[in-house]
């Protein structure tokens, strides 16, 4: 069914799962600052977001199943936007889930920190459905600006007072390059709309246009920032080491792939003509970020910090999706992320509970012999480790994300077999730290005044165990969710959209 | 016997049921474990054993399934037997398809004859985490029977993998010493090797796919009959093989993983890695590295290297060998020799040499995994493997002396034991391709001889000085019974070959006419591809 998305009231529709979870957001704002801190408090607002969460998903999943379209305007409603919506959710309720335990265990009782999550879910769902670049500007401050709160909020600890500022200011330089970005586009193009800007530059042959080159290293600076793709990733350990573990994971996962959405849908819809003018800066991006981040992660001794740059590597495994410059590139990215998001956001969870008594493991030492303590937490942790290694059956679907990414950059209309090469390259690396994760806990003894995790909550434990089945299930039967990402990949803009319409209406 | 396996439709279902069986024991051992989990020491003990007996019943029920294979199998035909093909994933045009020829028929056999006598050799040398320790042995079968079974590379990649994760945690978890280093090590170099094969399969995968929908297919046959490659796409892609298998092999310079990871693994695991894994590489040449790219492969330069490679290997590795103080290394280092040897066959590529690098894969397996498990007994009860602290231990143990003896001829070769039939096939056949290369190596067999005999001299023979010595016991009864078998194969496989090699002949000729074929320049157009 087309909407118009020039009537308000069809504009209204498009974006109603936001809607829905903006305004239960702001409800539950309302709420949490009804009563005073404490935990009980902290934890009934934190549940009521998980239930607003699943409610949002199960409201995607029904417009997702009614097939609505719109064939021009600020909004996407296509299949990438609702796959992109559910894998953001996803990552939420995880964060969610976790947070609520995390923090009573450590006295954070704002319970605005729940609501944050919400905001910036928001902002994302809105940055995957973005189809104009003012749009993408506005969800990309709402999402940022949530975050960086988050950041802080564990006021008692003055690393996570550092973490917020860091982030709060190399993010308002990033903004900065994007806005600038943004206007350069729009004077080379004279127009915002992503889908027109890829005619524009077809119908105008602006393939050459150094307004427009200008503007797309902007609009790159300025997302490669966000993703922490290297040379633009200093901040990302820093910051992640500072925030409490679960906004640490919602960031790694839930803030990279929000971020990732709207820059593949960019990159596919608006330039797939210049794609020479991008394609070697998009390139050298992946590839550098790939192994500075693999051989920086190799020294870590921190777990967070281990897990920070295995996301940036991380950033460097997508960007190949996004040097494919194909949809088929967009649909490994989907499928990537949801090994990428259940993997990392599980091992944070495992970190955020395995230490000393039941506290956060932050030194690899506090890990050893865990299989021994813990024998489930143990496997748990293996599971994801080898999922982020990309390592068939034990690392369950993360092989065939991996698998599903180097065939989209070899299926692309030039193939990308050297990046791909460095990808396989760089995974042998990163082999090093996330082996050496599996050697502590598996192979060492557990040091005598380690004592054996507490026991955790039933919403961590749900969380690592969920995490930890899908990930193998998905591993043995990739076909449902492949079919799924290749059915939900971005549509293909400029010239290849053209030659789309004019077959569409020739046939007609 | 053909006509009761035929009854039960037999070839349609043992090769999945193989896998599946392995994986139930997996899966059984594993809820075992749980189910029994105590803190009490005894209760320990006794699930323990429990562990061990439901292991070994599996592998034991295994092998009896398997050898129905032995007459199920038709020797006049190369044409894949017993196949299942099912769809996996269609959307990346990869199926769950096996099948076996004339060599894998061997290979499986070997696996499944080999398995329930590591797990009897590790019976009383494994004490922590027994369950865990038996479910890692059984996953590890499952990749090597599906490596050797595979006909669709996607499936075959993903069998190749999953070896990995269960050897690393064995050599890991139960190894010696210096177990971390030598498993992070094993890891680190396989894992190195088969990832750029795995940018070479996807790349044929897409080659071999739908032009219109951009649907992949892995099938083995689909790739042989339709991919056509460059000469330098097909070095390529050669190459990115060719490092996967030689690093299994491991052929020379690739082998420094080797002794560390055979050193330090529990006796089983130095069985299985040197009966069953490194015939992985070998077998990985002659189905999937030469078949495919048979123009790279026998490109004359890349040829030459990999001969001169692997006769350095046979070379290097006996006089490496010679002056091992350790045992288990210097039966280590043998088997990089063994292996250049099998290597050297596969590429001198004439029928009889191809069939000799098959009988030394097969004869290697029984004799080396039988030297493994000699050495773990007698490690059991000494605690060391250095030949000094050994020496006239025939006189205290005549019945291990009788069978240290017996395997150590059959390894260096002597007539009338398996490794005479596999070396002289190797090097009669080699010898009418690449003379000198063949003479080199035949150097190889005499050092052989040399350390071997050196080496079970020093534990055998020499003056019994040791007093701690003059306490061992002789070999028990599973001691006794877990080695007959192995000696049995070794008479027969030397004394009367023929039903074995009648039925890997049609497979091994078949290989060598499609190699030749495919890397003479006349005829690269029509590669005798599709069976």
């Amino acid at each position: 069914m087309p909407l118009n998305l020039a009537y308000p009231g069809e504009l209204s529709l498009a974006i109603l799962p936001e809607l829905v979870l903006f305004g239960g957001a702001m409800l539950l704002a309302l709420w949490s600052a009804w009563k005073p801190e404490s935990a009980s408090h902290q934890r009934s607002v934190g549940l009521a977001g998980l239930v607003l969460t699943l409610v949002t998903a199960a409201l995607v999943i029904v417009f997702a199943m009614r097939g609505y379209t719109a064939d021009t305007g600020p909004i996407a409603i296509d299949a990438f936007r609702w796959a992109a919506d559910l894998i953001l959710l996803l990552s939420a309720a995880i964060a969610l889930a976790m947070g609520v335990e995390y923090n009573a265990r450590h006295g954070i009782f704002a319970a605005e920190s729940h609501v944050l999550v919400l905001f910036a879910t928001g902002g994302m769902m809105i940055l995957a459905a973005a189809r104009d670049l003012m749009v993408v500007f506005l969800a990309f401050e709402l999402m940022s600006i949530a975050v960086y709160v988050l950041a802080g909020t564990n006021r008692r600890n003055e690393r996570s007072a550092e973490a917020a500022l860091k982030y709060f200011l190399l993010g308002a330089f990033a903004a900065g390059f994007l806005l600038y970005g943004i206007a350069l586009v729009y004077g080379a193009t004279g127009t915002t709309n992503i889908e027109l800007i890829g005619e524009r530059i077809v119908s105008e042959g602006l393939g050459d246009s150094r307004m427009l080159l200008a503007g797309m290293a902007m609009l790159l600076i300025g997302f490669a920032f966000k993703i922490s793709a290297v040379p633009f990733h200093m901040w990302a350990p820093d910051v992640y080491e500072g925030s409490p573990t679960p906004i640490a994971a919602y960031m790694a996962a839930g803030v990279k792939a929000g971020a990732f959405a709207v820059l593949m849908r960019i990159w596919i819809e608006a330039f797939p003509d210049a794609f020479l003018d991008w394609h070697y800066a998009v390139w050298w991006l992946a590839a550098i970020t790939m192994v500075i981040g693999n051989v920086i992660a190799l020294q870590q001794r921190n777990v967070k910090r281990m897990l920070a740059y295995s996301s940036i590597a991380h950033s460097g495994y997508l960007l190949v999706a996004l040097a494919a410059g194909t949809p088929a590139g967009s649909s490994a990215f989907l499928f990537y992320l949801v090994s990428y998001t259940l993997a990392t956001m599980g091992a944070f969870a495992v970190v955020s509970v395995a230490g000393r008594d039941g506290g956060e493991a932050l030194t690899m030492d506090s890990l050893a012999g865990l299989w021994k303590a813990s024998p489930w937490l143990a496997g748990a942790m293996a599971v994801f480790m080898l999922a982020l290694l990309g390592f068939p059956i034990f690392g369950g679907m993360g092989f065939f994300a991996k698998w599903y990414i180097i065939q989209s950059a070899l299926q692309s209309p030039s193939p990308q077999t050297r990046l791909v090469v460095v990808l396989v390259l760089a995974s042998v690396i990163s082999a090093g730290y996330y082996l050496h994760v599996v050697m502590v806990m598996f192979m060492k003894d557990r040091r005598d005044d380690l004592p054996a995790p507490a026991r955790m909550g039933g919403l961590n434990r749900f969380v690592i165990g969920a995490a930890a089945v899908i990930i193998l299930i998905i591993g043995i039967f990739p076909d449902a969710l492949a079919t799924f990402t290749r059915d939900s990949a971005v549509p293909a803009g400029g010239a290849a959209a053209q030659v789309r319409m004019s077959s569409a209406s020739t046939s007609r | 016997m053909t006509d009761f396996l035929a009854s039960t439709g037999y070839s349609g279902w043992i090769l999945p049921a193989l896998l599946a069986l392995l994986v139930l024991g997996a899966l059984v051992v594993w809820v075992h474990g749980i189910v029994t989990h105590s803190d009490d020491p005894a209760e320990q003990a006794r699930a323990a054993q429990g562990a061990r007996r439901i292991t070994l019943a599996f592998f034991v029920a295994e092998f009896v399934l398997s050898v129905g294979l032995w007459w199920a199998f038709d020797p006049s035909t190369s044409a894949w037997q017993a196949t299942v093909s099912v769809p996996w994933i269609d959307m990346w045009g990869s199926r769950f398809s096996v099948g076996i020829d004339g060599m894998s028929l061997m290979m499986v056999l070997l696996t499944t004859f080999t398995m329930p006598l590591a797990v009897l050799g590790g019976w009383t040398s494994v004490k922590t985490r027994v369950h865990a320790y038996h479910a890692m042995l059984l996953l590890l079968t499952v990749g090597m029977l599906g490596v050797f079974m595979a006909l669709d590379l996607l499936f075959f990649y993903v069998m190749w993998e999953l070896m990995l994760v269960p050897m690393y945690v064995i050599i890991g978890v139960w190894g010696g010493e210096r177990r971390i280093y030598a498993s992070v090590k094993f890891f680190i170099y396989t894992f190195l090797g088969s990832l750029l094969m795995l940018v070479a399969v996807v790349y044929l995968g897409i080659k071999a796919g739908d032009p219109v929908t951009g649907t992949p297919n892995f099938s083995y046959d689909a790739i042989i009959s339709t991919v056509q490659h460059s000469p330098t796409a097909a070095l390529w892609l050669f190459g990115a093989f060719f490092m996967a298998f030689a690093v299994k092999v491991p052929i020379f310079p690739f082998h420094t993983w080797l002794p560390d990871a055979h050193v330090e693994a529990p006796t089983a695991g130095s069985v299985v890695l040197a009966a069953l894994m490194l015939k992985l590489g070998t077998f990985g040449f002659l189905r999937f590295a030469m078949p495919l790219f048979p123009g790279a492969a026998m490109d004359p330069a890349v040829r030459m290297t990999i001969i001169t490679l692997a006769v350095i290997g046979v070379i290097y590795g006996s006089l490496v060998a010679l002056v091992q103080p350790d045992f288990k290394k210097l039966v280590a280092y043998s088997s990089v020799a063994h292996l250049g040897m099998a290597v050297l066959g596969i590429f001198a590529l004439t029928r009889e040499s191809v069939q000799g690098a098959m009988m030394v894969m097969l004869s290697h397996g029984l004799s080396t995994g039988g030297l493994f498990l000699l050495i773990g007994m007698i490690y059991e009860r000494r605690h060391t493997r250095l030949f000094s602290d050994y020496g006239g231990i025939a006189k205290v143990m005549p019945i291990y002396g009788t069978l240290l003896t017996v395997i150590t001829l059959a390894s260096i070769g002597l007539p009338g034991t398996s490794g005479f039939i596999a070396e002289f096939f190797v090097l009669i056949g080699a010898f009418k391709t690449v003379p000198w290369m063949t003479f080199v190596a035949t150097i190889g067999v005499i050092l052989g001889a040399a350390y071997m005999l050196w080496a079970i001299q020093r534990i055998l023979y020499n003056p019994l000085d040791k007093r701690e010595n003059e306490e061992m016991k002789d070999l028990n009864w599973r001691e006794i019974g877990l080695m007959t078998p192995i000696i049995i194969a070794i008479l027969w496989l030397g004394l009367y070959p023929r039903p074995i090699l009648t039925r890997m002949e049609a497979s091994t000729t078949r290989f060598v006419q499609q190699v030749e074929a495919g890397s003479s320049p006349s005829a690269t157009a029509a590669v005798p591809g599709g069976r």
